[in-house]
Order: C-alpha cells, then sequence, then structure tokens
C-alpha cells in the first residue's frame, strides 16, 4: 500500500481516484447504452434480451460487474468524502453573490448531480438489475423476459419521469466528469485537450439521450 | 463628462480575527478617474475625519505586482474586470449611484486580521516547504550558459507571473490553492534550474498545501477565470502530472 496510500490521503492522489474510477463507470455506460439500444431493432425484444441474457451468464462479463461495483463503491464514497471536507473549506460564506460567469453551475455541483445518480441509481438497479440478476427476486422466465418487464415498468408515468430526470442529472455529471479526469490525469495537449472536450460534450449528451430516450418511447407506446 | 460621483459601499467590518464581522454601508463622493483603492482612501479619510475607525484594507504597489490588494467587490475578486487586479480597476467601471458590496477573500486557510485585510501566511508556508534551488556558487556564470528554447522560457514565465494574491482561493467552491501551486511548480518544473528538486519540491509544496487547509480542487476553473493575471488551468493539469508521477516514484 506504502507508495499508493496517497490515493486516499493527498488532494490530488485523492481526485485521481475519482477521474480512474470516472473513466471506468464511462467505459461501462457505452456497453449499457449500445445494449439498451438494442430496443430499437423492434424485434419485440429478442436481440435485446439476448444481449441481457449473455451479460447475466458470461463469467467474464459477471467478474468486470465485481470490478464495476468495486470501482462505483469507491467514486460514491470518496466523492461524499470530497465533497463534504471541501464544504469545511469556507466556514464564513460570501455576503455578496456574484454572477457566477467565471464557471459552470453543473461544475460547481457534481456532488449534488452525484447524489441524485445515487438516488436514482439505487431506484434503478431495484427496477432491473436485481430481477435481472437474482432468479429468488420474483425473476424472470421464458415468457417474463427483461423486455417485457422493462414495458411494464414504464407504462407507468411516475418512473419515466424519475429516468428522464437521471439521466439529465448524468448528462451533466458528465459534461464536468469527462474532460476534468483528463485534467486530472494530467493531459494537456494542444490538439488533444480539444478533441477530449468536444468528445466528452458529445458523449454527455448521446448517451444520456439514447439512455432517456426509451422510457419515453415505451411510455408513448412506439415500440412494443 | 461628469466628473464626479457617489457610491453606496457595503464594507466588511471585522475587528479581528475572532470577532464576528458585519456589513457597515457608507456613502463617498468620487471620480470616475480614482482607482477603486483611491476612493478607499477618501473613504477612509472621511472616516478619520468623523473619529471613526478606518477600514483595513491590504495594498502596496498599487500597479498590479505586488499581489496584495485583496478585495472581493460584488462578488468578484479583485472587482468585474478581467485580468486585472483591485488597485487597477478604476470607478469609471461602476455607475453612478452604484451600491458596492466590498469583503475579505473568505477561505479557512486566510483568516480575516481586520477588515478587508487577510493573513496569506499559508501561501508563504508553502513557497518555503518547496526548499531551495540548487545552483553553482563562485564566478557568475555566463548568462547564455544554460540554453532554454524560447516555448518553454515562455511557458515557465507565465506561469512565474503569479503574484501570489490569492484571488485564485478566493473564488474557488473548494478554497482551493491549486493554481497558485500549480503556478510555482509548473515554472520550475519546466527549467533546467528547477531540475535537482523537481520530484521532492512538487510533494513538500502538496502536503503543504493540503496541511494548510484548502480545499480539494474539482476542475471548476473558476481560479483560473478570475486570476488577475489569467494564469491558465493547464498549471493544475501539469501539477497534478508532476505529482502522480513523483508519489509513483516512491517520493
Ligand atoms: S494564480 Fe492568479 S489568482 Fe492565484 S495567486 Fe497567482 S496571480 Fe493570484
Ligand atoms: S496593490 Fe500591488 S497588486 Fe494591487
Amino acid at each position: 500500500m506504502g507508495v499508493l496510500s496517497f490515493l486516499f490521503s493527498s488532494s490530488i492522489g485523492r481526485k485521481l481516484v475519482m477521474a480512474v474510477t470516472g473513466v471506468s463507470l464511462i467505459a461501462f455506460l457505452v456497453v449499457h447504452c449500445a445494449i439498451n439500444a438494442c430496443v430499437f431493432f423492434m424485434d419485440g425484444g429478442a436481440t435485446f434480451n439476448a444481449a441481457a441474457e449473455f451479460m447475466a451468464h458470461n463469467l467474464f462479463i459477471r467478474l468486470a460487474e465485481v470490478g464495476l461495483i468495486g470501482g462505483l463503491l469507491i467514486h460514491i464514497v470518496q466523492g461524499l468524502s470530497l465533497t463534504l471536507n471541501n464544504m469545511k473549506k469556507r466556514n464564513n460564506k460570501y455576503g455578496s453573490s456574484p454572477k457566477r460567469t467565471n464557471s459552470t453551475w453543473y461544475s460547481r455541483s457534481m456532488g449534488l448531480l452525484g447524489t441524485i445518480l445515487l438516488l436514482f441509481l439505487v431506484m434503478h438497479l431495484k427496477d432491473f438489475w436485481i430481477v435481472s440478476r437474482f432468479d429468488a427476486q420474483g425473476g424472470l422466465t421464458e415468457s417474463k423476459t427483461l423486455y417485457h418487464f422493462m414495458l411494464e415498468v414504464f407504462t407507468n408515468p411516475v418512473p419515466v419521469t424519475l429516468y428522464v430526470l437521471g439521466c439529465i442529472s448524468l448528462a451533466y455529471h458528465l459534461l464536468h466528469g469527462f474532460q476534468s479526469a483528463f485534467q486530472t490525469f494530467g493531459l494537456n495537449h494542444p490538439i488533444l485537450t480539444p478533441m477530449i472536450k468536444t468528445l466528452g460534450a458529445a458523449f454527455s449528451i448521446i448517451v444520456p439521450l439514447v439512455f432517456a430516450s426509451i422510457p419515453v418511447v415505451i411510455h408513448l407506446g412506439l415500440i412494443k | 463628462m461628469k466628473h464626479s460621483m457617489k457610491v453606496n459601499l457595503q464594507v466588511w467590518r471585522q475587528k479581528n480575527t475572532q470577532a464576528q464581522g458585519n456589513f457597515e454601508n457608507y456613502s463617498v463622493e468620487t471620480n470616475p478617474d480614482m482607482s477603486f483603492l483611491e476612493m478607499f482612501d477618501v473613504l477612509n479619510e472621511q472616516l478619520i475625519h468623523d473619529g471613526k475607525e478606518p477600514v483595513a484594507f491590504d495594498h502596496d504597489c498599487r500597479e498590479g505586482i505586488c499581489g496584495m490588494c485583496s478585495m472581493v467587490i460584488n462578488g468578484n475578486p479583485h472587482g468585474p474586470k478581467q485580468a486585472i487586479t483591485t488597485c487597477q480597476l478604476h470607478m469609471r467601471s461602476f455607475n453612478d449611484g452604484d451600491t458596492i458590496v466590498v469583503e475579505p477573500w473568505r477561505a479557512n486557510a486566510f483568516p480575516v486580521i481586520k477588515d478587508l485585510s487577510v493573513n496569506r501566511s499559508s501561501f508563504d508556508r508553502i513557497i518555503a516547504s518547496g526548499g531551495f534551488v540548487s545552483v553553482n556558487t563562485g564566478n557568475a556564470v555566463d548568462a547564455n550558459n544554460i540554453l532554454i528554447p524560447k516555448d518553454i522560457a515562455d511557458e515557465a514565465f507565465e506561469a512565474a507571473t503569479c503574484i501570489g494574491c490569492g484571488a485564485c482561493v478566493s473564488a474557488c467552491i473548494n478554497a482551493s490553492a491549486m493554481l497558485f501551486v500549480g503556478a510555482k511548480v509548473t515554472q520550475l518544473s519546466l527549467l533546467p534550474q528547477g531540475q535537482s528538486e523537481r520530484q521532492s519540491r512538487v510533494v513538500a509544496m502538496v502536503n503543504q498545501m493540503d496541511a494548510e487547509g484548502f480545499g480539494a480542487c474539482t476542475n471548476t476553473g473558476a481560479c483560473s477565470a478570475e486570476c488577475p493575471k489569467g494564469i491558465p488551468l493547464s498549471v493544475i493539469s501539469t501539477l497534478n502530472r508532476e505529482y502522480t508521477k513523483a508519489k509513483l516514484n516512491g517520493i
């Protein structure tokens, strides 16, 4: 541990951990988004179910999942503790609030956005992940696949609204987090850095948009 | 052009570090050509004339190079204009009759000494922790003995223009000092003279920065936007890189 203890003690080490876990969560989002997008094949969920089935039973994926959950937990715990710590660095608040043109609101609200995402995640895992992974919890059957299950959840407008709100928080969290991670890695390049910023912005809009479109489209009955 | 103007001030008054402070209202007859600090001089003369305690504020060079004039003006460190210090701000940037709120840098690592004057010794201790730079003693060496490419010299110089004012800390939602520390580390790690202590220096300075109670950077960019010298955010990524490399080398 010796050499690596700075990852949990120093300000720079800690944000490095946020960046590394953040980027692995971004990689996970790519896979997740690709699988979700399978619903747009309009084949009654056949492709989607096949992909979901593969993810649930492939050993390599299950192992990666353990790593992912570990990374996610570290991202959450480290993020919350950093945010709470940072809030203790200015006991006397400013009396005047400037027009905050010096930074974006979402870059200043990563803790808040992250907390919203955490709440969303609890709901989301309860809705889908638990059913798809633990057969004992109601479970999936031949006649009731994950796809059917999803159609059922999104008939109700409440989850649809919550999912869209969750995706909006995700978009803003990514909009700052994506490029911020590379800044933390110390990458500062005249050509690469602007490219990463553009890529990050595109990713932050497209991925949450694909995610959010699914509950909406299902609710409107556009896919069955 | 009208040559007198009146502004209403809400100024933070605080007797000492322990005391509870509060805003006091004043109105000052000034003119558009005065600097912000000259307007404060007028206010203080007025206060002294009335037998009241003048407002304590820091200043020295009054030409944007010493970094002393720490005032948060209407919520912006060094006022509403970009890339200037408070002493370079003029009353023509405001309108007749404006109400202007003036308060000190606020961060636990910069305790208020009195009114608008804050203690920035934490910055001095960070600099001191960076230690020395090894140089040969003896006869003065020829100025061109060490060759430094122009682009490196320019980048190092840009970082070296940091005047240590602390506006970056005051603007940051996390009260982080990373722009300041990044500027110092970048400057010395770019130049040949800074190589011998390159790794130990960055680790010592970051340790000191954390120990002084500055927050952790979340890359909001507010520091660079408010910096009177326009120190770029890239110095923080250099700092991250230098620090991580040194730590992975076991320093
Ligand atoms: S980086 Fe800019 S704002 Fe911070 S101390 Fe240096 S000159 Fe002042
Ligand atoms: S008084 Fe020296 S920079 Fe303003």
